[in-house]
């Protein structure tokens, strides 16, 4: 394209037909400069992120605090109440069950998890027939919806029907029919198992991430010292793996602690509340009974416990990298 | 550019095509084109009786003018459905209510009284239950659309074979009956879970039937805490060791219908789809004889008698409008095309007695002759039913402990082991931060 103002001084025409072309070399550059401003730059990337926490995080979060300080039920105006609605859960005993219901489960679960988890990353670190196909299949608890895993194995458990019932009894194993779910403290870890069975998986590939960064030569190094397996991952891979686990730990609490789906469809929170979670007695009390300001203000009972594990777990963290 | 003659020819020729539309309808369409009314409802323990609501919903779109859909869910997430249609402002514009919710839900509920109380008077006026269930302050919120009774359902041949001919007229009797069939590994199967039907119709109706109430006739004091309740706790605890299936602690309202079916219950407390279901499917369900299995099941109208009487807490359904409807209008017309005798007949006649009718004329209906004998006996059973929080109002209180399930897990906490007394004192604490907190 021929340069519009390449022919230097001329006609009174010539700067006519100039003039555009230079107003649009102008434009382009302001544009230019504008792209290059890193500020600008960096408010034009970031706003549709912003806007989408704030519509999607944000907003709910404050309406779920406000809420909670309010006398909100369904169909109902919101009047401010202060903290009325926290006494109020901390002196009812179903929400102390719930909130040791939700501390015990999350802890044996993450336990169990990260146990299982690491057994099933080692053994899938190392090399052998059909490796890819075991892996991929070590993904179906994680990809199935939860709902309709735990359907399945309320069937399991299923009082009358128990396919394991009928198993161990055939085998002549039991006489009588275990009370898997109709027993309380059966149910909350016949809850552990299936949430263990269900997130085990997650531990599994991102810990199987975390081994494959270990030089191999380090091992080597290891055996050539002397030491045995149980020496080599105590002293080589579990430090190295460190990081990667408080990660997948702090994310495993996080979901587990607000569990919901798993025990509404496996155990709807009985017998008698012995498997209730904050999280489905805040459905029970702010969804079936209406009481939202209720509902609200005990899940966010959950807030600062959360708050306190990942504030802990992040600082360790932090300490392992600078070491 | 049209010019004003093409206008004035389109216009003539709209009117015309209006005109003729109008003639070949028979009336005028009374809402405007496209209109919509959606009503969300549960799935019945009746398929057939979803089904018939399904085929009458193109016959209402032609008589109304506008498209009627059904849309039927789980009966354990109506509630779920109802507070985010209301809070959010949207969602169907009719919606099933159960029990006494439009007293929890009244505020965001049209009243609809000039749709129920014609209703009502012209079939021989409503069961009692409803003005508890469906009467906010004196104004209709829903109107009354039927109530599932229930009765024990129970294995005539089972009981004869330990020398039993007729129902136990007592808990004390029942309990022997149970504890000899235990033995012989078919027990009495009763739900004690957390799930919206099978559960509270029995804790309740056992409750009353021990003296026992969770408040005062005034519904503003607990009165749980009584002689009465006390021993219905420990009754409770015998008669589950040594009569019930102890897996009744995890069921939902399905399980016992499934266990029931399946030979491994003598006796449950169930709405009648027990026997209409095995009726229906006779060539699946079959006793251990091979024999369809309803020709075994009879019905015991209430539960055996206590030491206060014989009580029953049956389910009332109705319908209301949602206030943020845009077609509010509409929505009544339907509820008064849906309660016509000829559209509400057949409804009713699928059911066989599994729900029966919110007003007294339908203990007339002809269907009752056709009937099987077990069903004869919800005939009358929307006269016999108690409502939450008796004696006291069905109030939003009472709906509060229903859904804590705090009468439930009071039998439920005493049968896995608590002391009786500390049952108690653990329902009067949590029914005190309801009524009185």
């Amino acid at each position: 394209m021929k340069n519009p103002i390449a022919g230097g001084a001329g006609s009174a025409a010539r700067v006519e037909v100039a003039l555009p072309h230079s107003g649009a070399v102008r434009r382009r550059r302001a544009l230019e400069r504008l792209l290059e401003n890193e500020r600008l730059l960096a408010f034009a990337l970031l706003t549709p992120t912003v806007v989408l926490l704030g519509a999607f995080i944000a907003y709910p979060f404050v309406m779920g605090v406000w809420f909670s300080l309010s006398s909100i039920s369904v169909g109902n105006p919101a009047e401010f109440v202060g903290l009325k609605n926290f006494v109020k859960a901390w002196n009812d005993s179903i929400f102390r069950t719930a909130f040791w219901n939700t501390t015990f489960y999350t802890f044996w679960a993450t336990i169990f998890k990260l146990a299982l988890g690491m057994w099933l990353a080692i053994i899938l670190n190392r090399h052998f027939r059909g490796k890819r196909l075991v892996r991929a299949s070590m993904l179906l608890p994680f990809i199935i919806p939860t709902v309709l895993s735990t359907f399945a194995w309320r069937w399991m458990f299923d009082p009358t029907f128990s396919v394991l019932n009928w198993t161990l009894y055939t085998a002549g194993m039991i006489v009588t029919k275990l009370p898997f779910l109709s027993n309380g403290d059966w149910a909350l870890w016949c809850a552990i198992v299936v949430n263990t069975w269900r997130g085990m998986p997650f531990f599994a590939i991102t810990l199987l991430a975390g081994l494959q960064t270990i030089n191999t030569d380090l091992h080597e190094a290891a055996s050539l010292d002397g030491a045995n397996g149980w020496k080599r991952f105590w002293h080589v891979t579990w430090p190295l793996l460190k990081p990667v686990t408080v990660v997948v730990v702090v994310f495993s609490i996080i979901q587990t602690f607000s569990d919901f789906q798993l025990i509404y469809v496996l155990t709807g929170g009985g017998p008698a509340n012995s498997t209730h979670l904050l999280a489905t007695y805040a459905y029970q009390i702010g969804v079936a009974t209406g009481l939202l300001g209720e509902g609200a203000a005990i899940s966010l009972f959950m807030l600062p416990v959360l708050f306190l594990v990942v504030w802990v777990q992040l600082r360790y963290l932090r300490r392992l990298e600078g070491a | 550019m049209a010019n004003q003659g093409d206008r004035m020819q389109r216009r003539t020729f709209l009117k015309a095509a209006g005109v003729a539309g109008i003639v070949a309808a028979g009336r005028a369409p009374a809402f405007a084109q496209g209109t919509k009314l959606h009503i969300v409802r549960w799935v019945d323990f009746i398929p057939e009786a979803d089904v018939e609501l399904k085929r009458q919903a193109p016959e209402a779109s032609k008589a109304l003018g506008a498209e009627v859909t059904f849309e039927f869910i789980n009966a354990n997430d109506l509630q779920p459905r109802i507070t985010a249609a209301i809070q959010s402002g949207s969602g169907a514009d009719i919606i099933q209510m159960l029990w006494n919710w439009p007293q929890l839900y009244a505020n965001a509920l049209v009243d609809v009284s000039d749709v129920a109380e014609p209703i009502g008077k012209a079939q021989g006026g409503y069961y009692d239950v409803f003005n508890a269930s469906a009467k906010v302050g004196g104004k209709w919120l829903a109107v009354p659309h039927g109530c599932g009774g229930n009765a024990v359902a129970y294995r005539r041949s089972w009981f004869n074979e330990i020398g039993v001919k007729e129902f136990p007229k007592t808990w004390d009797e029942y309990r022997e009956v149970g504890k000899k069939l235990k033995a012989k590994g078919k027990p009495i199967g009763q739900a004690l879970g957390h799930s919206f039907g099978d559960p509270p119709v029995f804790s309740y109706a056992f409750l009353w039937d021990f003296g026992g109430a969770e408040v005062d006739a005034s519904g503003k004091k607990v009165a749980i805490n009584s002689k009465g309740t006390l021993e219905s706790v420990k009754f409770l605890q015998a008669f589950w060791k040594d009569a019930c299936d102890e897996g009744g602690l995890a069921w939902d309202d399905t399980n016992n219908n499934r266990a029931f079916h399946a030979g491994e219950l003598s006796a449950t407390l169930n709405g009648a789809s027990i026997y209409i279901v095995a009726k229906r499917q006779k060539d699946k369900i079959k006793d251990e004889k091979g024999e369809p299995l309803f020709q075994d099941i009879e019905h015991a109208a209430l539960m055996p008698k206590g030491p206060a009487g014989q009580f029953a807490l049956y389910l009332p359904f109705q319908h209301s409008v949602m206030k943020y409807s845009k077609n509010q209008k509409l929505a009544k017309d339907f509820l008064k095309w849906l309660h016509q005798d000829a559209n509400y007949g057949k409804w009713f006649e699928v059911n066989e007695g599994y729900s029966v009718g919110a007003a007294k004329k339908w203990e007339d209906h002809p269907m009752w002759a056709r009937v099987d004998k077990p069903l004869q006996v919800f005939r009358q059973a929307a006269r016999l039913t108690r409502a939450f929080g008796h004696p006291g109002p069905a109030s939003a209180k009472a709906t509060e402990s229903y859904t804590k399930y705090v009468i439930v897990d009071m039998y439920a906490k005493a049968v896995q082991g608590m002391k009786a007394e500390d049952a108690v004192k653990w329902a009067e604490g949590e029914l005190k931060k309801i009524y009185e907190g």
